[in-house]
């Protein structure tokens, strides 16, 4: 594997995160974490979705004008929404039942516009579609994780497998019942990104403001 | 009409587009460091959702649904592109009906339009249309109503963040971080309507 390459798929995972660090593809990430199944689910169809959209707005790039490019991926981003929603309906009925509007909702999912329109639009197809696996990882990791800290400690099991005897059925563990309620979430997102920059120095924010350091003598 | 303004009630409070289906979350966060434009956007939001529903709810009822169009044909599986192309489309006729008759409003949204097409809060409000088979009077409501829970999430926030900049926060936590704290936060104080009966 060459350096690029791995940079362009690797990169997002901790250095880059398209969730921690870009802010994008928020949107449908959060609701579907309380259970590994669903977020696995989510992460696999916004992985293939991402990688092969960035492929095909990159094999078509230099013949796009560029006032009409952002319906143009639209257009193949939905198309590409809509089988994979075709997909789960056929195979995974279930679990597709549960995911609800968030698998059309992959559509707006900011992660595969903005690699479309930041890395495709430049990039050759190969490189484009390891791009979209990398970003698809990334957005992956973040969403595992927090389902997996969610599903644990709000239902005591992992992919509906029973990990902890819960005190009902008669064993010791109460399930945290706010780890299935969707404010866990964004406390688990604020806590993973509070981690993720102390270990990395460089992602931090500047202040806007600084708080005055009062002088000596100054407090009343 | 009663349950016209439950339905309302409910779009607004227990169901919140932003706090509870965090939808729309991208422009959620990085358009709410000002109460001004938070305002503008969610006024955009709003308006745009309360036409893109109804519309969407006749393109549902007489193109897509089983036996609407062609007898024995269901095309729903069409849905979600059709919907995105609608809502772009009225995104951009939106903005240039605003340029032509009310100037002063195109400049005051103007920027904020483009960005609403990608806005998860207004397909989602479309496909939880569809998958609970609304009315087209009951689209219009539930539009409005979802549109209005948007806007309101927004300005909350903006409104807390414009205090937050003097806080100190811990180094790590800047940014990004305490503003997750602080919507999962917002979050939980609207969970206390969810045990509301309607």
């Amino acid at each position: 594997m060459t350096t690029e390459t791995r940079k362009v798929l690797l990169g997002p995972l901790f250095d880059n995160n398209p969730i921690t660090l870009q802010i994008l593809g928020i949107c449908s990430a959060l609701a579907v974490t309380s259970s590994m199944n669903t977020a696995l689910l989510m992460s696999l169809s916004l992985t293939l979705v991402v990688a092969f959209s960035n492929m095909f707005i990159s094999t078509v790039r230099n013949h796009i004008p560029s006032s009409i490019r952002i319906i143009v991926q639209m257009t193949i981003i939905a198309s590409l929404v809509i089988v994979v929603d075709q997909i789960l309906r056929a195979y995974a009925f279930d679990t597709s039942k549960r995911l609800s509007v968030f698998v059309g909702l992959i559509i707006t999912n900011c992660i595969v516009m903005g690699r479309a329109e930041a890395f495709a639009m430049q990039n050759p197809p190969g490189i484009s579609f390891l791009d979209g696996i990398g970003n698809g990882l990334g957005y992956s990791l973040i969403l595992m994780s927090v389902a997996f800290i969610r599903e644990l400690f709000g239902s005591g099991s992992l992919f509906g497998l029973q990990i902890i005897p819960l005190l009902k059925d008669g064993g010791w563990y109460v399930p945290n019942g706010l780890l299935l309620l969707p404010p866990s979430a964004f406390f688990l997102i604020g806590i993973l990104i509070w981690i993720l920059r102390t270990k990395k120095p460089e992602q931090r924010e500047a202040a806007e403001f600084r708080i005055h350091e009062p002088a000596k003598g100054e407090y009343h | 009409m009663e349950g016209l303004l439950s339905l309302f009630v409910k779009s607004v409070f227990i169901e919140n587009m932003a706090l509870t289906f965090f939808l729309g979350m991208c422009t959620f966060i990085a358009i709410s460091k000002k109460i001004e434009t938070a305002i503008g956007l969610g006024i955009a939001v709003v308006v745009v959702q309360a036409i893109t529903l109804p519309v969407n709810n006749i393109i549902l009822n007489v193109f897509l649904k089983e036996n609407a169009l062609i007898q024995g044909v269901d095309l729903r599986f069409l849905g979600l592109i059709t919907y995105i192309a609608v809502i772009a489309a009225i995104v951009q006729v939106l903005e240039m009906t605003l340029d032509k008759f009310a100037p002063a409003l195109h400049q005051a949204l103007g920027i904020f339009l483009p960005l609403i097409t990608v806005n998860c809060a207004i397909l989602g409000g479309t496909l939880f249309m569809a998958e609970r088979d609304y009315t087209f009077v009951e689209s219009v409501v539930y539009g409005f109503g979802s549109g209005f829970s948007w806007m309101l999430a927004i300005i909350i926030l903006a409104g807390v963040r414009e205090r937050l900049k003097y806080s100190d926060v811990p180094k790590g936590l800047q940014g990004l971080g305490i503003i997750f704290i602080t919507v999962g936060l917002m979050s939980l104080g609207f969970m206390s309507f969810s045990g509301i009966q309607l």
